[in-house]
């Protein structure tokens, strides 16, 4: 429900709100030697941010359930792009605990031609060869684009260094 | 005395180079602006870390260029698959999709076009003359005053944004939060970090956009399931000589529209309320309000004209006082830093060769503009026929590549992806997120304007009351602040209904 997800929301808010009134009273909210302390202006937006945050609440509970936030299906295409991304981003950077290497680190450009190419084939179908052109022909635009043209580096992995770059 | 800085900017702009740049950014602005999920800002900002190693006149133009594009990419969708873009093409919708259906896309098209010229015009010649005023008055600016310009910009979010007024003041003090974690120049103590060296550097505006804007965007486009049933466009050098021929009739509409644009552009969240009036003002001055909403042309030549009129006069605060209109304007402001210029009112003493540069390049770049979606819009129209599961990790993966290069730094593209999860249930629970981009940005600015104003007057805020310009800004700010509890009790007093105002965000 609507109403359920504005409280959540909420309830988060107050936490930050909490938070920051916390640590801007450890750094002092009032007035130093040469003006107002470091936690003066955090101090008065983390009140503030309770104070309202309170007000819309309250509005959220009177204003009765609403509308379902999302519904099932209209959640599933969007994890459908979330967790896929999540996994482009831990590939890119790679994963490991301790010692251990978890997931290697790919680089930008091949765990998006990983991400482009699973996408497309589960939840487009696409034919394969459309697959391929696209998940190899966006990553090499962008290796241009960037990488040679405009000299941004983006992080690379073992293929990259096994082609010299 | 402006005209001869005026012709200086010329020779910058219409330098070979610079009208390459132009045309490249208006090309992408464009096709940015009729991607769903892509708007000005975020492209602005992926585009950014692309124009570090140019030099910072082109690399303005490049950016502005990508902004008149997407401000007339968003007509195309609007017309010709009854998707708006951009907020503020949303009243474009009303008449402009029924007129395609017609057949007579490339009519409104046309007039589409015309109209975002016209508008954008009018702003561009107002702002060469009186942005200069504007700087030479804000030279004479001190701390009070730059905080009530501030305070000024963030109330007018609240009171005429329209949506939940708690909302946008909740997103502003988040915007607030968030620039001030991490290392407090000031006094150089580190705030809300709790030992987490990542949390140091803090949060980049430029992530947040791209995230906020970006994936929260297509999130929701996904989520609302895309399709795209377009109309023909129908368009042709006959179509567009003839739709030209009848444009002159709507002449009022132009000139009502151009001033309602740029009397609400220049304040920040303008552009989509200003497209709205816009709208309602020509339905009501017109011999025939029924026919809107059913395909009346002058339906189109309103909102157009006002939205792009908004949205060029949301660089006049941006360029004289280092305050951005705009998440747009926020995202070059942030450029502006990066090419190691200082905004603010300095800027027309100390580059003047920047700002008239910038200045000539709206002229060209929106008549450049202008020719090129007109002849290009089969092209721009194809874009939408490429399959949604194509385009969705495609527009993710130019996300992530544009968070990582700002600061080649893994730990943004995290940010991202939940800066897009955040955009996402904001959007659906109506919190506004351009207050929230804006706030960003503007800490620290206004923290330290708020600080040394207070350390002027010993830690009274009377000093914002006793300077006469303050003191005027503050006032008008606390207006709009108290708007959304005047208004219902205004009304009530006139016995007029309850009415809620022009969607939020812009």
């Amino acid at each position: 429900m609507t109403r359920t997800a504005d409280l959540i929301t909420a309830a988060v808010l107050l936490l930050i709100g909490a938070i920051v009134v916390s640590d801007s009273l450890r750094l002092g909210a009032g007035w130093g030697t040469d003006g107002p302390k470091s936690g003066f202006f955090p101090f008065w937006l983390g009140v503030l941010l309770l104070g309202v945050t309170i007000a819309i609440a309250i509005q959220a509970w009177r204003r009765g359930a609403g509308a379902p936030f999302v519904t099932r299906e209209r959640l599933r295409p969007v994890l459908q792009v979330l967790w896929p991304a999540t996994a482009m981003v831990l590939l890119t950077g790679g994963v490991s605990v301790g010692t251990v290497t978890v997931l290697p680190a790919l680089g930008l450009y091949v765990s998006a031609a990983i991400y482009l190419a699973f996408y497309m084939r589960w939840v487009g179908h696409h034919r394969w060869i459309t697959v391929l052109l696209v998940a190899v022909g966006i990553p090499v635009v962008t290796f241009l684009v960037f990488e040679k043209w405009f000299l941004v580096p983006m992080p690379k992995g073992p293929l990259e260094t096994w082609l010299g770059y | 005395m402006g005209f001869e800085n005026l012709l200086l900017g010329f020779q910058i702009a219409v330098t070979p180079f610079n009208l390459f740049v132009a045309v490249i950014g208006i090309t992408l602005g464009t096709i940015i602006g009729v991607l769903p999920g892509l708007g000005g800002a975020n492209g602005v900002a992926i585009l950014l870390p692309l124009t570090f190693t140019m030099p910072p006149t082109s690399a303005i133009i490049l950016l502005t260029s990508l902004y008149w594009g997407a401000l007339f990419g968003g007509a195309i969708t609007s017309i010709l698959f009854n998707i708006p873009g951009e907020p503020w093409s949303v009243a474009t919708t009303f008449d402009g999709y029924p007129l395609a259906r017609q057949g007579q896309g490339g009519q409104a098209l046309t007039a589409a076009f015309t109209s975002s010229f016209v508008g954008a015009f009018f702003s561009i010649v107002l702002i060469t003359l009186f942005a200069p005023l504007l700087a030479e008055i804000a030279l004479r600016f001190g701390p009070p005053e730059f905080f009530a310009i501030q305070l000024l910009t963030f109330s007018s979010f609240v009171g005429l944004g329209g949506g939940n007024p708690l909302k946008s003041v909740v997103s502003i003090l988040l915007g607030f939060i968030l620039a001030a974690v991490g290392l407090d120049i000031v006094t150089g103590q580190l705030r809300m970090t709790f030992g987490i060296t990542d949390l140091m550097k803090g949060f980049d505006f430029i992530v947040a956009v791209i995230g906020l804007f970006g994936i929260g965007e297509i999130l929701l486009s996904v989520e609302e399931g895309l399709t795209f049933r377009g109309a023909a466009t129908g368009m042709n050098l006959r179509v567009v000589l003839q739709t030209w021929k009848i444009l002159p009739r709507y002449a009022r509409t132009f000139v009502r529209g151009s001033f309602i644009g740029f009397w609400m552009g220049f304040k920040p969240g303008g552009a989509t309320p200003a497209s709205f009036m816009s709208y309602a003002f020509a339905k009501r001055f017109s011999r025939h309000p029924e026919r809107f909403g059913k395909g009346e042309l002058e339906g189109v030549v309103a909102p157009e004209t006002a939205a792009h009129a908004a949205g060029v006069a949301a660089m006049l605060p941006m360029i004289t006082l280092g305050i951005p209109g705009s998440p747009t304007a926020a995202v070059m402001l942030g450029g502006l830093i990066i090419w190691g210029l200082q905004p603010g009112p300095l800027l027309f003493t100390e580059k003047p060769d920047f700002v008239w540069g910038l200045i000539a390049s709206m002229y060209t770049g929106n008549i450049i503009g202008v020719l090129m979606v007109l002849a290009g819009v089969p092209f721009f129209a194809a874009i939408l026929k490429i399959p949604f599961a194509i385009l969705t990790p495609l527009i993710v993966v130019v996300c992530a590549v544009g968070a990582y290069a700002v600061h080649s730094s893994m730990i943004d593209v995290w940010y991202m992806l939940i800066f897009g999860v955040v955009g996402y249930v904001f959007k659906k629970l109506d919190y506004p997120l351009a207050p929230l981009v804006l706030a960003l940005v503007l800490g620290d600015l206004a923290e330290n304007a708020l600080r040394q104003s207070l350390i002027m007057s010993q830690g009274s805020l009377g000093v914002f009351f006793t300077r006469p310009i303050a003191c005027v800004i503050t006032l008008v700010a606390l207006f709009f602040l108290l708007m959304p509890i005047l208004t219902p009790w205004w009304r009530r007093l006139r016995g007029l209904p309850p009415t809620s105002g022009a969607p939020a965000e812009a």
